[in-house]
């Protein structure tokens, strides 16, 4: 589960991590008065912050042309101004995709001038299953690109869970950093509370891009999460009710949370078929293989195992809720699933929703004799196919508005 | 002789009284599976369908039966619980279905399991199948939920982290007449027992098997790990297939482990790593068992 920046320095500072705080507004009239307070105290500039859960909004273009999804101001008026262009409006970034995302949010706080900017994050490493925290001199930027142009100027600690992030590995961290004297102190405890947000809170990802060490205002030094990112583990929500109470739900796409209240696994693409599968791995290759035969998936769908009939029902609605979808693919390969129950499903489904949609269906494995014939008797138009090869085929040429052989042909 | 498993291990079943658990050691009881035992805490001295004695915890169990491998359907808020339960209890061989365990679990169960003598399969897996001679396959061991009939004793070992997708080799290879000696599904958590390299390494060491398939998916680095070792170790012909090269980065596409994170654990990166290792790779998951073959 993803989280807003907001909500991320919030679990952070609960943890002993300096953050510049800040209000959540929702209309240029907040922000206004916000900043005037901030002003008032003696702050030079205030900075105005989209709330998306997508990165790159620095050098991200809003839709109605404005540039930037973080600004600096020096007045009131020039919150209002900025604030007025940002909410309500759509955020194109590298990692929202063209169709950007709606910013209901921004963050408003006063910025103070700052001597450097560094990296730090905490993930698995999947190698070792070990906990990592990682730094690095060069922040602000795109991680990934200093990691593939500079490998070297990443440093990494391994933590042993038993004990955690130990001081001694904050202090080889926080002097990697250049943090010697007075902030040799201030670093390691951000740094141990950063490891504990992770840890306390099941984290998959703690990330603070950039660290700034800021002049305060009285004119002394300290270490502040200029920007936090944190993504919680799914399996681990149950038992923290407070987190999830997090979650936004106008970040995620409607048919996917939708999807989620049924326990299905869905993900929107942005093709024209959409596809119907049991099993993670098998949804992921049935995308694949639509893919190789010159089509596009319109979404990833895993009904499970053990899929009921309201499921399978669920399902179907879902997956041709979407508009761009012109064709259907069903794969199921039931193992301890009674493939007669998916057909069971099918028929009620294309009844029940009316389902004008080309349909090709690929059944295989347990009860599958009984399966076909259910299919066939239903008298609905289908398309049948033996092998997932001859499924893709069929379902691309059909989605291309070409006629296909209803019947099965090679295995 | 396969690997891990055969007619002969001794297996017990932790939340043998649960639905999913009852379910499935009916169908592996049906297939010959030696279930020796189950465990639900607090009914310890009851049966289970009056065919399968049941245990209030795994190391009485053990004494009990000297089973050698326990099989967990407990849901994941007690999963973890239950592994470090059965390594506790030296089991060879414990493997864990279930789906959900939260990841900081994971973490600490694989570092309390440091210098056990238990090899964990799993979680998040189907589990693991040596078939028998019997119809259907019957006879052999079926330790999990994958369904029996579709296996066929015979030379091809199958490593895989997804479940339905493994189905769907192994049965192209049994509708072509080949069997299989072990199939393995090692899960798609990204905290896990075993990977890909482990089963390849047992594979080559089999002389009961004679060429593998290995199935991937995104995320992680299980898959280009297995193919440098299989570079300049492997004896036997190795076909691949990786599942989710179309696959979105930055979405968990199911599987908790099936994610592309800061730009690492792409399709693209593990087909390269098999063909630098030549290993063949199957185009579609339609043409699995096809690509093994034609090395053979």
């Amino acid at each position: 589960m993803n989280i807003h920046e907001y909500q991320a320095k919030e679990l952070l500072a609960k943890h002993g991590v300096v953050t510049p705080g800040g209000d959540v507004c929702e209309t240029p009239e907040q922000a206004r008065a916000v900043a005037a307070k901030r002003f008032a105290e003696g702050y030079k500039r205030v900075i105005v912050k989209s709330q998306v859960h997508a990165g790159g909004r620095g050098s991200g273009t809003f839709k109605n042309g404005f540039k930037g999804g973080v600004h600096f101001c020096v007045n009131p008026a020039e919150v209002y101004s900025v604030a007025k262009k940002m909410l309500g409006q759509v955020l194109v970034t590298k990692q929202t995709g063209p169709e950007g995302r709606l910013v209901r949010k921004v963050l408003v706080y006063g910025a103070l001038a700052n001597d450097s900017e560094s990296y730090v994050a905490v993930v698995l490493d999947r190698a070792t299953s070990l906990p990592v925290m990682m730094v690095c001199k060069e922040g602000g930027m795109d991680i990934e690109e200093v990691a593939a142009r500079n490998p070297g100027a990443i440093l990494t600690e391994v933590i042993d869970p038993v004990v955690g992030l130990m001081p001694y590995q904050a202090r080889n961290l926080a002097l990697a950093l250049g943090m010697n004297g007075p902030l040799l102190g201030p670093a390691v405890k951000l740094l141990m509370g950063v490891y504990r947000t992770w840890w306390e809170c099941e984290a998959t990802l703690v990330e603070i891009n950039p660290l700034h060490i800021v002049e305060y205002v009285n004119g002394g030094q300290i270490l502040m999460a200029v920007d936090g990112k944190i993504n919680l583990d799914d399996n681990a929500l149950y038992r923290h009710p407070e987190l999830q109470e997090l979650r936004d739900f106008d970040e995620e796409d409607p048919l996917e949370a939708e999807a989620s209240y049924y326990n299905l696994s869905y993900i929107k693409l942005d093709g024209n078929i959409a596809c119907l599968v049991n099993g993670a791995g098998l949804a992921m290759a049935t995308m694949d293989v639509i893919k190789y035969y010159g089509g596009q998936p319109a979404n990833f769908l895993d009904v499970g195992g053990g899929a009921s009939g309201d499921q399978v029902l669920a399902a179907f609605k879902i997956i041709t809720s979407d508009p761009n979808v012109k064709a259907i693919l069903v794969n199921i390969f039931g193992g301890i699933m009674r493939c007669d129950i998916i057909a069971k499903g099918i028929v009620a489904a294309v009844r029940e929703h009316k389902l004008e949609l080309p349909l090709v269906v690929r059944l295989e494995g347990n009860n599958v004799e009984l399966a076909r014939r259910i299919l066939r008797e239903s008298g609905l138009k289908l398309i049948e196919a033996r092998s997932m090869a001859e499924a893709a085929e069929k379902v691309v040429q059909v989605a291309g508005g070409l006629p296909v052989a209803a019947g099965p042909g090679r295995g | 002789m396969a690997i891990l498993i055969n007619e002969d291990t001794k297996v017990l079943v932790q939340g043998i009284t649960g639905t999913f658990g009852a379910q499935h050691t009916r169908l592996s009881l049906a297939y010959g599976t030696r279930i020796v035992g189950g465990i639900t805490p607090g009914r310890g001295g009851q049966w289970f369908d009056d065919q399968v004695p049941i245990f209030n915890n795994v190391a009485e169990a053990v004494r009990e039966t000297q089973a050698n491998a326990s099989v967990i359907f407990v849901p994941p808020a007690y999963a973890a619980d239950a592994i470090l339960e059965g390594v506790q209890a030296d089991l060879e061989l414990v493997v864990c279905i279930t789906e959900g365990i939260p990841v900081r679990d994971m973490i600490q169960v694989k570092r309390a399991m440091r210098g056990r003598r238990t090899r964990l399969i799993g979680p998040n897996c189907p589990g693991i199948v040596t078939p028998g001679r019997g119809v259907d396959s019957h006879g052999g061991c079926r330790i999990g939920i994958s369904p029996g009939y579709i296996h066929k004793k015979g030379h091809i070992g199958v490593v895989s982290r997804s479940g339905t997708l493994t189905y769907e080799a192994v049965w192209q290879l049994t509708q072509r007449g080949v069997g299989q000696s072990t199939c393995v599904g090692i899960g798609g958590d990204p905290v896990h027992g075993t990977t890909h390299l482990d089963v390849v390494k047992m594979f080559n060491e089999d002389p009961d098997t004679h060429g593998i398939i290995m199935i991937g998916e995104i995320g992680g680095t299980s898959e280009e790990e297995a193919a440098a070792w299989i570079k300049d170790h492997c004896k036997k012909p190795v076909a691949a297939f990786v599942a989710g090269a179309t696959a979105p980065p930055g979405r968990r596409m199911g599987h908790a482990g099936a994610i592309i994170s800061g730009g690492k654990g792409t399709a693209a990166a593990k087909i390269e790593a098999f063909k630098a290792a030549g290993i063949a790779v199957a185009p579609t998951p339609s043409h699995i068992a096809e690509t093994l073959l034609k090395l053979m």
